[in-house]
């Protein structure tokens, strides 16, 4: 809380501060409205019935007057519920940005360990809890604070016995308050864990629901729910009942309040104690059921502060986990060579690329040539220190070569995928890109040297051609169009209705596996990079889809450093080297011919197929 | 709409009467206790008497006892009539799902079944609860403290009148202004949500072409689109509480006007005074409250349109009057098929499907995606009803079975292959409740689970996460098919059920199959054509029609589609790791 107070205060200090006025002048205005009664029947009313020629030209003007402080109220009021609008949206709006912003240079590590559920909750609950507090509750609170106030300060003005009164009465209201609040969130969290079961269950079970049908399941199906479905009513009853008799004891606290004031007043008056006077009375009566109802109104809220409070911890949990961190100085840039062959560094789009050192030490630039040669040399890796998930790994891919992974599930294949383009970092060894230590590489430019083709593909709402320019951001429609040719994309792509227009939504949900495949080598081959990882999809796509992926992504291949995660016989044959994995280890790596003739594992995996 | 949502209050009406009823006590008692209080005042205070002060007050803590009592009532029977109200639409959803036939299912997408049977559940309770407890609550309150008035002074009460009509016109008109925008803002969430799951989880993507930038800059474009909505939304609502205030002021300088004028003409009295400033804060507040709880309703519309939407579907595969409750034996026939997804669709995606398929056979079946393999299946079962033609299984039309019976002999191991959270055993025993453990055990050696599930510390206990995601997909399928095979099926189908299984492993559960069940006709689907060149039969599907039928030799020679399949197999296309070891 306080550090959203914080975030608040850095761009918004003056608003706030008219904000606060705002509430102060509306408020102070609303009291002196009340209190105005007062003034109204002790200084107009009874004197104006004691004359029989009664001159009604002072209580014009006190009207006049009275007038002008509720239009500078008014006018507050709206400053600042309008000031409050920009105050709260600008907060949601930078949050929502500094969120989004942390969250894109996040390692990829947090995502693998943070269920996608949990992160979409903090924009879409944490976040939303935050705008209404923001918005409504907050707001309210500094009204209702300004107003408590300043209505005690009336009261202390107009009679302290009567306001001692009222104070005990408020105190024996927060007293039930704070009872009933404590026995309600109990149940908050007996209903929060009920909810989570009812809407696992459904969850699990509605996108099963074929199955239970093929299994005649319904009615065991039916009877689970039914048992877990109570249970959330229960809570649900119990927690809500709570909540609402909060309203109706304080505000009934504050009747009482109400009476005994008047009862009390009215014998003070009667007896002429103090100096009270019916004017007075009246008033402070007035001002009584003003001071109650924003305390009952407060710590009606007070849940929803606790439920903002932990939305906004879970918000700031997000912002500090620890973003990748990138220290690299080399990057990645185009060139052009004299005709000495001299590399310049260029914007130009020239399909050459160079590494770019700055040496701080000497204060000089070299350029060196991007040739594609990757080495992997006594690499270890796990994803905690304890547990190694890769040992040993060394690889060498010589620029152009391709590289096939193979091995069973879990044997680390995706694993060292992950590493060369450092989504992951190594624990030991060394992965060397031109002789570079990649970890002298800034990411991105090293990302943007390696193609990626995922097994999933993922693609983003928008068009066709906005999903294949995602790999080159300035790529022209020709260029894109192109790389969809290379890629084998364009024939389904032109036979779509709306073509390269057509809107993709959901993650591609309109399209077929194979096609969204296809899709995803094309947005490879339009960033055109000097190395390339692939993932080989085991989905069963039918045969003629995958012949051609598979044409496309040889196509993609040619003449660049790959690495692939192979699944297919053809596929692994021509590849200039294959990588054998097994439980984190290379238990044998050489061309198909070379393996073959070992007869090792490879002879064996080899041997199943045909 | 409304009946379907009224219908489901049962046995929560009660609740809801007893509320409203509580609610009208409480409204009588705060109506009741500024008029009480004008008589201590004018009877009491002004004349000096002691005791009428006593007997006022002593009347009014009565009343402020009568108020908290129903008021606390009210209060809970709100809570259990709309908290027991939710769980009824819960459970009516739920259970007409149960009923939904896969062609209902497939109407509704599967989040958004989940959407309505939590949140927009959610959403109802909470407007249930706000109508029953305030809508009946604030209108009466608005009225009598009108009506108070009107009897106090006519003149005052015709002035209330006049300036609460213009306070509900003004809040109706920013209601309605503002309600278009909202709907706008919505939709803004909608994309603002989308963009983030989408780069969630397809965050390796985004990092692997460093398109980080890229993102925020399209993020930052979302947000600020829906930044201006909000505002634009929220600057109109902010003209609720200076309207609001205008109206509280305007009518207490005129009421002081007034009412000084008509206490000092003897027509009023200083108490009556009092209450009417009470009575006025009163109709203000109603009013007030009543807008909330309209904004509150309008927004809950669609959530209660799409409960009611899913009550209302009906299942469109029903039991037959008199039903068959016995399958004669595994025997198929598809007799002039044609079937499309959607009712009364000329575009079939199974035309003039004509089979027959002998009981105790093995059928496989191949074909391009889309070619409707899944489709053809789904019929057997009568997972789907068939347009026109029949499918016979036992030499009776599906359609006279009894369902249970009819799928509890035609076991289907569908290609979305659902494992439920719960011990293997467990997963197991939904092909059969009764099953013993011996017999799960001799299931899973069949569907060579066996020995994985023994490699695993707790072997048939261990515990399976939602959706089996603690087990590769090749055991996965695996234990599908143990499920299935416990039902001792007459028919046992195999939609691609073995796609992530290695092919020496797909073999073995093959010949186990052959061997231990060969009585049972089994149908199986796939890509890869060694699954089936044993077969009996292979039927050839393109594009929904029956290309060819007969055995591995016999489409070798006659049959182009399955020829080049076969080519492109040889070539080397087939699957090279073995994924479920």
């Amino acid at each position: 809380m306080k550090r959203l107070f914080k975030l608040l205060m850095e761009d918004y200090k003056l608003h706030m501060l008219a904000v606060l006025l705002g509430v102060i002048g509306s408020a102070v205005a609303t009291v002196i409205g009340m209190t105005f009664i007062e003034t109204l029947i002790d200084d107009y009313i009874t004197p104006l019935t004691q004359v029989s020629n009664p001159d009604f030209t002072p209580l014009v003007g006190a009207l006049v007057k009275i007038a002008l402080i509720y239009l500078v109220g008014l006018v507050c009021s709206f400053a600042y519920n309008r000031i409050m609008v920009t105050v709260s949206q600008g907060t949601m709006k930078k949050l929502r940005i500094k969120l989004f912003n942390h969250m894109e240079s996040l390692p990829i590590q947090y995502f693998d360990t943070h269920s996608h559920g949990d992160i979409m909750s903090v924009y879409t609950n944490d976040v939303d809890t935050l705008r209404q507090f923001l918005s409504q509750s907050l707001p309210q609170l500094l009204s209702s604070l300004v107003t408590i106030v300043s209505v005690f300060i009336s009261m202390i003005i107009l009679d302290i016995p009567l306001t001692i009164m009222s104070l005990a009465m408020v105190f024996l209201m927060l007293l039930f308050s704070s009872k009933i609040i404590k026995a309600a969130r109990k149940y908050f969290g007996q209903q929060q864990r009920d909810i989570g079961a009812v809407n696992g269950y459904i969850e699990e079970m509605v996108s099963g629901q074929k199955v239970i049908k093929v299994f005649n399941h319904e009615e065991e199906n039916l009877d689970n729910f039914r048992m877990l479905n109570d249970q959330l009513r229960d809570s649900a009853y119990q927690a809500n009942k709570y909540t609402n008799i909060l309203m109706p004891i304080s505000m009934q606290v504050g009747n009482t309040s109400y009476i005994l004031c008047a009862i009390i007043g009215g014998i003070l008056v009667i007896n002429g104690y103090l100096g009270l006077t019916l004017g007075a009375l009246v008033a402070f009566l007035t001002l009584n059921k003003s001071f109650n109802e924003p305390i009952s109104r407060v710590s009606s809220q007070v849940n929803s502060i606790v439920i903002a409070s932990a939305g906004v911890d879970r918000i700031f949990e997000l912002m500090d986990a620890t973003p990748e961190i990138d220290d690299g100085y080399v990057t990645l840039v185009n060139i052009e060579k004299d005709s000495s062959g001299n590399i310049i560094e260029t914007d130009k789009k020239t399909q050459m690329w160079a590494w770019k050192h700055y040496h701080k030490a000497e204060d000089a630039t070299t350029y060196q040539e991007v040739k594609g040669e990757i080495e992997i040399a006594d690499m270890n890796f796990g994803y905690n220190d304890d547990k190694m998930v890769l040992q040993n790994i060394t690889v060498h891919a010589k620029p152009g070569q391709k590289i096939a992974f193979v091995g069973s599930t879990g044997a680390g294949k995706t694993t060292i995928t992950n590493l060369i383009n450092r989504f992951y970092d190594i624990q030991e060894g060394k992965i060397r890109y031109d002789g570079i230590n990649i970890n002298k590489i800034k990411k991105a430019d090293l990302r943007r040297s390696l193609g990626l083709v995922l097994q999933d593909t993922h693609l983003f709402t928008g068009s066709i051609m906005d999903n294949i320019r995602f790999g080159r951001l300035d790529a022209t429609d020709e260029a894109c169009i192109k790389a969809a040719k290379l890629a084998n994309a364009d024939s389904f792509i032109s036979r779509l209705p709306k073509g390269y227009e057509t809107e993709l939504t959901g993650d591609g949900a309109n399209l077929s596996q194979g096609q969204r495949q296809l899709l995803a080598i094309a947005r490879a081959a339009v960033a055109d990079p000097p190395a390339l990882i692939l993932d080989e999809a085991t989905s069963s796509i039918d045969t003629r889809t995958e012949i051609l992926v598979q044409r496309g992504m040889d196509e993609l291949m040619k003449d660049r450093t790959s690495f692939v995660i192979a699944h297919r016989l053809s596929t692994v044959k021509n590849s200039d080297l294959i990588v054998v994995l097994e439980h984190g280890r290379i238990v044998e790596q050489g061309n198909h011919a070379e393996l073959m003739e070992i007869k090792g594992r490879y002879y064996q995996l080899s041997a199943n197929i045909a | 709409m409304i009946k379907t949502l009224i219908s489901q209050l049962k046995e929560y009406k009660l609740p809801s009467y007893l509320t409203i009823i509580f609610a009208v006590f409480e409204v009588a008692t705060d109506v009741a206790i500024p008029f009480i209080m004008a008589l201590i005042i004018d009877r009491g205070i002004n004349n000096g008497d002691l005791s009428q002060i006593y007997l006022y007050g002593g009347i009014m803590l009565v009343t402020v006892m009568i108020g908290l009592v129903s008021g606390a009532l009210a209060a809970k029977f709100a809570a259990e009539a709309s908290t027991g109200y939710a769980h009824n639409l819960r459970e009516a959803m739920f259970e007409n799902v149960q009923t939904f036939s896969f062609s209902n299912i497939d109407n509704f997408s599967t989040s958004g079944l989940v959407t309505r049977m939590t949140t927009d559940v959610t959403n109802m309770q909470n407007s249930y609860q706000m109508i029953i407890r305030l809508f009946i609550r604030f209108p009466l309150m608005l009225v009598s403290a009108l009506v108070m008035s009107f009897i106090i002074a006519p003149k005052i009460g015709l002035v209330f009148l006049i300036v609460s009509i213009f306070l509900g016109l003004a809040l109706a008109l920013i209601i309605k202004l503002a309600m278009p925008i909202y709907v706008e803002v919505f939709a803004g969430y909608d994309d603002l949500n989308a963009s983030v799951q989408e780069n969630i989880t397809g965050i390796r993507v985004v990092k692997g072409f460093a398109r980080e930038p890229y993102e925020k800059g399209k993020f930052g474009k979302t947000v600020e689109n829906l930044f201006r909505k909000f505002v634009k939304a929220e600057s109109l609502l902010a003209f609720n509480n200076p309207i609001m205030m205008f109206a509280i002021y305007g009518s207490m300088l005129g009421l002081s006007w007034l009412g000084a004028n008509m206490v000092v003409g003897g027509s009023l009295t200083t108490g009556q005074l009092t209450s009417l400033f009470t009575y006025l804060m009163n109709i203000l507040m109603s009013l007030m409250i009543l807008t909330m709880v309209f904004i509150t309703i309008i927004m809950s519309t669609a959530s209660a349109r799409r409960i009611a939407e899913v009550i209302d579907e009906k299942a469109d595969i029903v039991n037959p009057n008199q039903p068959l409750m016995k399958v004669a034996d595994g025997s198929i026939r598809f007799e002039h098929v044609n079937f499309s997804y959607k009712k009364g669709s000329e575009k079939y995606v199974l035309s003039d499907i004509n089979l027959t398929i002998q009981s105790g056979q093995t059928i496989g079946i191949i074909g391009a995606t889309g070619s409707s393999k899944s489709s053809l299946i789904n019929l057997v079962s009568r997972l789907y009803d068939v347009n026109e033609g029949s499918v016979k299984v036992g030499g009776k039309d599906v359609r006279d079975y009894d369902l249970e019976t009819l799928r509890n002999e035609v076991a289907v191991v569908l290609q979305n292959n659902e494992l439920f959270s719960g011990t293997i055993i467990e997963n197991l025993r939904w092909g059969n409740k009764e099953a013993s453990y011996e017999a799960c055990v001799e299931a899973a050696k069949m569907a060579c689970a066996h020995d994985f599930i023994e490699s695993f510390p707790d072997s048939y206990n261990t515990y399976i996460e939602q959706g089996g995601s603690n087990v590769s997909g090749g055991q996965k399928q695996r234990l599908c098919i143990a499920r299935a095979l416990l039902k001792e099926p007459k028919i046992l189908i195999l939609d691609d059920s073995t796609s992530a299984v290695d092919t020496a492993t797909d073999m073995k559960i093959r010949k186990s199959l052959s061997d231990s069940i060969s009585a049972t006709t089994k149908l199986i689907i796939t890509q890869r054509i060694a699954s089936i060149a044993y077969a009996d039969s292979i039927i050839v599907l393109d594009d929904g029609r029956v290309n060819g039928y007969g055995t591995h030799e016999e489409l070798l020679d006659s049959n182009e589609i399955y020829t080049t399949i076969y080519k492109n197999q040889e070539k080397g296309f087939a699957d090279f790791d073995e994924k479920g070891a």
